[in-house]
């Protein structure tokens, strides 16, 4: 019962976090006025217009292929031209709540819309608003999508724009959760689709649930007998985070209250790892690498450490017993960041192993384009794959490592934060 | 060659937490041949405490990434 109601608390904050965070990783944008103006004066290579990216073999830019493996999307890209569309609902405080499925975009191979509808429109499978309110409201067909280069504090940054009828429109993300504190700019709508990241949790939890539902039936049916099927599978699992995770930690008589929170985090973490580790469609989407969610996974460890810390706990951090008063002022503060240091390197653990173990696979998949020049080359292509075969796999071996080490270790680093919080006082 | 410093800062960042992970593992190893009853113990504390350290480089890394 536990566990389905921290599984539910997850849901809820879930879709919401990890929604408000997505546009973070575009952290430049401007107001939409000027940069019209900018596009047409600044920029010496035609700034606006169609280079159609059709021309036979496009270069191959392997940070920005990486980047958009690893982030989310408004849909869910099978092959070529075949999207399954995933439900968008947008909100636009200007205009109100825009709710369609994200096939109306009509995207296509780069997974940019050919529409644009109440001025979203679909950039390499991601939402985004043209911030211009000139433009029509609507369903709209567009010329194309586009790239401008342009300067950001002395970097140079591909933005994209949107052409319609001659003009170039400059986009905006959505909204990020910072509200635009740390650059990201206050844009002018909010995403709650369901992304694809939120659908793969979705799916992942349908799964999980039915898996431990079946799993405690048969707990009940065959009471005392030996475990059989998917139960002798999970039996040792559960057990070893009871036993070596959860009463080492947090001490053998108070264990039980904190077991299903350690075990529906783990279960989470690790079937997101693995699913994410699927190349194509059930998986693919990489939600264990999205700031979002491991935010909010630590957000829940600091809310079960913090408001189940005893009075020892909070005496250890603000007026430490047996250390002299200069000492204590100097210690208290450490201590009180450590207090959300620890969340923090919590959520960034997470994060960045995952993302970086996608990352190196996405790099080495690169090889093949890099070494066959994009396509204009076979034989370098050939030469490219055979080096990055080996090499892919060989990461996705450690990768699935990583998968089962890292889910053990936000639960083994809960467990030990809920134990020093709940201890009581012995000396 | 923009961003050189911050590449430099993250290089030293994982050498240290290399090292840092790397006696970790070792004294573990160590440990365990000395006492391979303790295994289990061991473990968990070396992977426990290898989290620790690997968290002053994520956060070196990030700080990286900010700044």
């Amino acid at each position: 019962m536990r566990s389905t109601l921290f599984t539910l608390f997850l849901v809820s904050g879930f879709l919401v976090f990890a929604n408000g965070q997505e546009g973070h990783g575009d952290e430049h944008q401007q107001d939409t006025a000027h940069m019209q103006d900018s596009a047409h004066t600044d920029d010496n290579h035609s700034a606006c217009g169609c280079h159609h990216d059709e021309e036979e073999f496009p270069e191959y830019n392997p940070t920005a292929s990486a980047f958009h493996h690893i982030g989310d999307a408004n849909a869910f890209h099978i092959v070529g031209d075949i999207y399954i569309p995933l439900p968008c609902i947008l909100y636009a405080p200007d205009h109100g709540l825009t709710t369609m499925l994200s096939s109306k975009f009509e995207a296509h191979h780069h997974g940019n819309g050919e529409k644009a509808i109440d001025r979203y429109v679909l950039v390499h499978g991601e939402v985004k608003r043209v911030a211009d309110p000139a433009f029509p409201m609507g369903e709209v067909e567009i010329e194309c999508i586009s790239h401008v280069m342009e300067m950001h504090e002395g970097k140079e940054v591909e933005e994209p724009i949107v052409v319609y009828g001659g003009t170039c429109y400059h986009l905006e993300n959505r909204s990020t959760l910072d509200g635009g504190v740390f650059g990201g700019g206050i844009t002018s709508f909010y995403d709650f689709s369901i992304t694809k990241n939120v659908f793969t949790m979705l799916l992942v939890m349908l799964v999980l649930f039915l898996v431990f539902r079946s799993v405690a039936k048969a707990y009940t049916a065959r009471r005392g007998m030996a475990p059989k099927g998917l139960q002798g599978f999970l039996e040792p699992i559960v057990l070893f985070i009871q036993d070596e995770v959860a009463k080492p930690f947090i001490g053998a008589e108070k264990y039980h209250k904190y077991l299903p929170f350690l075990l529906s985090i783990f279960f989470f973490i690790l079937s997101l790892n693995l699913i994410g580790q699927i190349p194509f469609f059930p998986g693919s989407a990489n939600v264990t690498g999205n700031l979002g969610v491991t935010l909010v996974l630590a957000l829940f460890t600091f809310l079960v450490v913090n408001l189940n810390g005893k009075k020892n706990y909070w005496k250890h951090i603000f007026w430490m017993p047996g250390v002299p008063a200069p000492i204590k002022l100097i210690l208290t503060p450490v201590e009180v960041l450590g207090l959300f240091i620890k969340p923090f390197t919590l959520m960034l653990r997470l994060f960045a192993n995952i993302t970086a173990g996608h990352i190196v696979v996405l790099s080495f998949v690169g090889l093949i384009f890099i070494f066959g020049k994009s396509g204009a080359s076979l034989g370098g292509s050939l030469g490219g794959a055979l080096a990055s075969i080996p090499l892919t796999m060989f990461i996705m071996a450690i990768e699935l490592l990583v998968a089962f080490i890292q889910a053990f270790v936000f639960t083994l680093l809960t467990a030990s934060y809920i134990g020093a919080a709940i201890e009581e006082e012995h000396h | 060659m923009t961003g050189s410093l911050t590449a430099i800062g993250l290089a030293l960042a994982a050498m240290a937490a290399g090292i840092g992970i790397g006696q970790i593992g070792g004294r573990a190893m160590d440990a365990i041949a000395r006492q391979p009853e303790a295994v289990g113990d061991i473990r968990a504390n070396m992977i426990l405490t290898a989290a620790l350290v690997e968290g002053a480089a994520l956060i070196a890394m990030v700080l990286g990434f900010i700044l």
